[in-house]
């Protein structure tokens, strides 16, 4: 069963990354608990993020579910992994919309796996949305009131 | 005022690019409308009875005249008029097209406004004490932190698809007017030991199953309270309810788990977040705060000629204390008897603009009882502006009284309505207006919701009214006893409902009683208090 789940690296549309796509597949959060070898897992909404973090290190790809794009839970997994110092790949897998792609940048996602493949224009258009942002988050951009108060 | 930097001014004009971009998109079939309802709800676009209503967002309530003037001009260019001024300070037209809308947003952002997360489930258009920078009971103007909050909270990127709207309100005197505890957080700015810092309160709400917020945080020092609030959001995104959309405010979140838990895990993830490092800088509280300082206030006659007995009238019912011996803050009601609560036609929101710029310093409020304010007037000028409100159909002497009804929408245009608000609100006003009781009463808070949605705050009413659906006829249930104040308590049902005309009829009732009933000084309130229920259900139903 765990063979079947996350996505395969082709249905990645993008990707902000340099490094080698991890090409096996994802397990889930409790398998990862138990697996001591495993590299790529795949949280659901209702996981705890937390529980990854003693395996951070072996960890390559984290897939984040979104199974429907009202469910905002996998934006605070993203950016606890990031808070903790993950710095493998964060892919956002599922009902990915063109309107959540800025805010899931933000959150720290460096990969974007759609359900449906995305207008790439448009899609361009939304990650530019914000050339300024008010919090400070996981992606580490200055944010206006930084640059209000810079010397 | 606050002022719009070239930062906040390309926030608002991106958005609506945004929005115009993805009004588009749903026009060309790119998106499906249950995919745009969210996005169009975060631009303030709800779909009603008849047609699409756009609720514009006004920042703690503060605009300025030529911002009120603008309000004025959207509702000739895309409404029918007029607009209607709500419980959370903000304006919602009824009767905007989707064609029209992000030409309506583009014009707002000419003037530094917008209609950004007025709803969806987002944090939503902080609100504040309609007398902040004002009232002589304040600690400080709660503006700046709540400016502070508008920003942080704005296009958050964690927290746009929380499991459900997400209401903050931010007060700093012991005497609470944004209903602050029936907020999701509720926030008072206080002073310990000379230092500033914030009372965080968590889990309040209306609704279905109105909950006043516990104290969860009796001091968050000022420069942690953005990383405060962050970390309730958190554990509110993480673990509120998304298996049912009646349950997933934060209010059931602190309610299953307790208030005590709830707390537990906010400063776990506060502590945490502590070290990540979220806070704004702190120059940028002082930098917002330098735009609030208070306007050059002169000396002037601390009374008013009082010979005129319908402006003494006006004077004491609408005029509150200011900080300052020769001001006050004069209330402009929207509550004429017989008229719609909270209804504004262009006409008289461009007079209230221009009396703003000749006496009160450019600056005006939106109360969240749906009046809107003057914070700064001359005593010395009060006799003139009465004439001015009073010839345009503004000077009803009625704040807080029973005229002063706060009444949702309902059937007339809402869709999730069981009852009709506006005409009962109508039919009310005038009749205690007719007969004189008004001024006999004194202060009566009654509220008015046309469904168990609780827009309009019917819970918090000293008198509660809530339309419900009996057979497929209107019915109207009766409670007494809320208070949105800080005496915070929730309204109890007297017993079976009424139709429209048993509910006037029983609204008087229990003034009688009241009347009867109470002792020097004493308020509707403190009387139903005093003597319970019991003798108001005898006259009711006995
Ligand atoms: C006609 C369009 C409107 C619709 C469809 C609507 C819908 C709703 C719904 C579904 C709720 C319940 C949310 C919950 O309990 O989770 C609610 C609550 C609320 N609404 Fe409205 N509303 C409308 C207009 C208004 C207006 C005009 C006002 C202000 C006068 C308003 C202010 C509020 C407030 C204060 C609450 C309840 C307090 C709370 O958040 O717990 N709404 N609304
Ligand atoms: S209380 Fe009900 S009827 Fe009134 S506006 Fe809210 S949802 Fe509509």
């Amino acid at each position: 069963m765990a063979k079947d789940m996350g996505t395969s690296p082709d249905e990645v549309q993008f990707r902000f990354r340099d490094d080698e796509r991890v090409d096996h597949a994802t397990i889930t959060v409790d398998a990862c608990c138990d697996q001591t070898n495993a590299t790529a897992v795949r949280i659901e909404p209702g996981d705890d993020a937390r529980v990854l973090l003693p395996f951070l290190d072996r960890l390559a790809l984290v897939e984040v579910n979104f199974p429907a794009f009202g469910d905002g839970r996998g934006y605070s997994s993203a950016r606890i992994l990031r808070e903790a110092g993950y710095t493998g790949e964060l892919r956002a897998v599922g009902a990915v919309l063109i309107d959540q792609l800025s805010h899931m940048r933000r959150c720290g996602f460096d990969s974007f796996a759609p359900d449906k493949r995305l207008d790439e224009e448009d899609a361009a258009r939304a990650f530019a949305t914000w050339e300024n942002v008010y919090q400070r988050a996981a992606d580490a951009r200055r944010t206006i009131a930084d640059k209000r108060h810079e010397a | 005022m606050y002022r719009y930097d070239q930062y906040d001014q390309a926030m608002v004009d991106a958005r609506v690019a945004e929005f115009r971009d993805q009004a588009r998109r749903r026009l060309e079939g790119k998106l499906t409308e249950d995919q745009f309802k969210p996005l169009r709800l975060m631009n303030g676009l709800y779909l009603q009875l008849h047609a699409y209503m756009l609720r514009v967002a006004i920042p703690y309530g503060t605009l300025d005249s030529r911002q009120m003037e603008m309000l004025a001009d959207i509702a000739d260019k895309y409404d029918r008029g007029y607009g209607h001024f709500t419980t959370r300070q903000n304006i919602q037209y009824n009767w905007i097209k989707l064609e029209g809308t992000a030409d309506a947003l583009a014009d707002l952002a000419t003037v530094e406004m917008h209609a950004i997360q007025t709803s969806g489930n987002c944090i939503r258009n902080i609100s504040a004490d309609h007398f902040a920078g004002a009232s002589a009971d304040e600690v400080v103007d709660p503006r700046p932190y709540a400016e502070l909050m508008r920003q942080w909270s704005s296009f958050h990127p964690e927290f746009t698809y929380l499991p459900r709207k997400f209401k903050i309100a931010v007060i700093a005197s012991a005497n609470d007017r944004a209903a602050m505890r029936l907020h999701d957080i509720g926030v008072r700015i206080v002073s310990r030991n000379g230092e500033v810092g914030a009372e965080i309160y968590a889990g309040g709400g209306m609704g279905r199953t109105p909950m006043i917020a516990p104290l969860i945080r009796d001091f968050v020092p000022i420069d942690q309270m953005i990383t405060y609030a962050e970390a309730c959001l958190r554990v509110y995104n993480r673990y509120g309810r998304r298996d049912n959309k009646y349950k997933a405010r934060i209010k059931i979140l602190v309610h299953e788990l307790g208030a005590a838990e709830y707390t537990r895990q906010v400063e776990e993830e506060f502590a945490h977040l502590l070290s990540v490092g979220v806070e704004p800088p702190r120059e940028e509280l002082a930098r917002i705060a330098e735009y609030f300082a208070p306007p050059a206030f002169v000396d002037g006659p601390k009374t008013v000629d009082r010979s005129d007995p319908d402006f003494a009238l006006w004077v004491d019912r609408n005029t509150h204390r200011h900080k300052h011996d020769a001001y006050v803050s004069a209330v402009i009601s929207l509550k004429p008897a017989g008229g719609i609560p909270g209804d504004a036609t262009s006409d008289q929101m461009r007079l209230v603009a221009k009396l703003a710029r000749e006496y009160s310093f450019d600056e005006l409020r939106v109360m969240h009882t749906q009046n809107l304010l003057l914070p700064h007037v001359r005593i010395a000028d009060l006799h003139a502006l009465w004439t001015a409100l009073d010839e345009a159909g503004l000077g009803s002497p009625n704040m807080d009284t029973i005229e002063d009804i706060i009444a949702c929408p309902g059937l007339d245009y809402c869709s999730l309505a069981n009852a009709r608000s506006i005409p009962l609100a109508q039919r009310i006003s005038e009749r205690f207006a007719q007969s004189g009781r008004t001024e006999v009463v004194g202060e009566l808070k009654l509220k008015i919701s046309g469904c168990i949605n609780a827009c309009g705050h019917h819970h918090a009413g000293h008198i509660g009214i809530l339309g419900v659906d009996k057979k497929g006829t209107e019915n109207y249930q009766l409670s007494l006893g809320g208070s949105e104040a800080e005496d915070v308590s929730l309204a109890k049902i007297t017993g079976p409902g009424f139709d429209e005309d048993g509910v006037i009829a029983a609204v008087e009732k229990v003034t009688d009683v009241y009347l009867a009933a109470r002792s020097d000084g004493e308020r509707f309130l403190d009387t139903y208090r005093r003597i319970g229920m019991e003798p108001f259900k005898e006259a009711l139903y006995g």
